[in-house]
């Protein structure tokens, strides 16, 4: 299960640049700390985070230790077609987390 | 003087400064206010204010049912929004057939031992701290209105006395800081008038959510003092007097603090 929250436009006017904001749960442990034993905690990050519009890659990012816990992301997209954006976190762990968004094109 | 004609002294003293606060602009300030705008409109945002990530965690969790009982909240206490409006507003509170007073975290562990037959959930514990942000955020934007409950008084005036107390190897009160440094700056940091407003809050230091009780950890270890045990009773004595000093100021939950 995992907790995952988007702000984008339910409509938009073709051709407009929406904006589309993602935020989800995770403690993207960077691996250099130690646990309360002292002993080096594993590193647990998302690794990489891509958005696609109807199948088609329009963002992607590679994360990196140095990112906070839970970590906000905010793109731009044209919208050209009514369809859906894919969101996809894959990290550490086998981590993997989607959400999906429908979007109409007037 | 004898002791009693002190004791009334202070108390005339209290009700007359109390009555002056009333009447002028009430100037009490949240944490919120200190922060830059930024973090508020941060804060303001639902789907940006890592909170929420905790309020949507305890709305799962709401509706999950645990222990021998079966039972999840939803089960006994319906759609929250109707049956948990305003119950932070109130707390801490003297649960019923007890003698002492609970906080929020408290009270939601009574209902896991005594009506979902489960364990009790350790403090900072992930889940308790979801649940109490999803009940406390029930009572958003209501004003802070502690319980009338004379049992109380006793604990309220005990976070009083611990407030005004100097301790640790800075020798420092919460009220030197808190009171009379208020809006002044330590370390680059504003000092804020420790209105216990947002709780729990999503701290960017801690990267995590975290209750009241870690945040007075933070400002003992701050004047180097002995936090108390994690299950100490003077945490919620703390949280009475405070919450009874912030009477009428906004709850926020799930506030984001720097
Ligand atoms: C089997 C029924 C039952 C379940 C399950 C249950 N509760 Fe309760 N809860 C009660 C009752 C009854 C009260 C009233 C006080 C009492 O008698 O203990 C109460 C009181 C409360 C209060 C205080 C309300 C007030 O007005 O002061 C809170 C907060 C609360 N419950 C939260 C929870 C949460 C969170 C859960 C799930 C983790 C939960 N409860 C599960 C029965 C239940
Ligand atoms: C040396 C000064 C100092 C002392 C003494 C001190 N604090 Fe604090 N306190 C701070 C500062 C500074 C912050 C804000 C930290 C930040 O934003 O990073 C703070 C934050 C707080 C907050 C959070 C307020 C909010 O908006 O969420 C509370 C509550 C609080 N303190 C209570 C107390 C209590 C109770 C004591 C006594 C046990 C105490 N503090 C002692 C300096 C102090």
């Amino acid at each position: 299960m995992s907790n995952i929250l988007v702000n984008a436009p339910k409509t938009a006017r073709r051709g407009d640049v929406i904006e589309i904001k993602a935020l989800i749960l995770h403690p993207m442990e960077t691996g250099f700390r130690p646990g309360p034993n002292g002993r080096i905690l594993p590193r647990n990050i998302i690794e990489r985070f891509t958005a696609t519009w109807n199948g088609t890659e329009i963002f992607a990012m590679d994360m990196s230790p140095a990112i906070a816990a839970n970590p906000f992301v905010s793109f731009f997209a044209r919208a050209n077609d009514s369809g859906t954006v894919v969101l996809r976190w894959t990290g550490d762990e086998g981590f993997a987390a989607e959400h999906r968004v429908d979007i109409a094109v007037e | 003087m004898s002791r009693r004609l002190l004791v009334v002294g202070l108390g005339l003293v209290f009700a007359a400064s109390y009555a002056t606060a009333q009447v002028g602009a009430d100037k009490r300030r949240s944490g919120y206010q200190d922060m830059g705008e930024a973090l508020q409109k941060m804060q303001d945002d639902d789907t940006a204010n890592p909170g929420m990530l905790f309020v949507q965690l305890g709305g799962q969790l709401w509706s999950k049912q645990t222990g021998v009982a079966d039972k999840s909240c939803a089960d006994c206490h319906g759609a929250a929004a109707a049956s948990m409006k305003g119950v932070a507003t109130r707390y801490p509170a003297i649960p019923q057939g007890g003698d002492r007073p609970v906080d929020l975290e408290g009270r939601i562990n009574l209902c896991r031992t005594e009506h979902q037959r489960a364990d009790r959930l350790p403090p900072e514990n992930r889940e308790l701290l979801a649940l109490t942000a999803y009940v406390a955020h029930q009572s958003r934007d209501m004003p802070i209105a502690p319980p009338y409950d004379h049992r109380l008084d006793a604990f309220r005036q005990q976070g009083a006395e611990i407030y005004r107390r100097r301790q640790g190897q800075l020798n420092l009160s919460c009220a030197i800081c808190h009171d009379d440094n208020a809006g002044k700056k330590l370390a680059g940091v504003v000092i804020p008038e420790a209105h216990p407003t947002g709780y729990p809050i999503y701290r960017l230091e801690w990267q995590a959510l975290g209750s009241l009780k870690r945040r007075l950890r933070n400002c003992l270890a701050g004047i180097r003092a002995e936090a108390w045990p994690l299950d100490a009773s003077e945490y919620v004595a703390v949280e009475l007097f405070l919450m009874d000093r912030a009477k009428g100021l906004k709850l926020e939950t799930p506030a984001i603090r720097p």
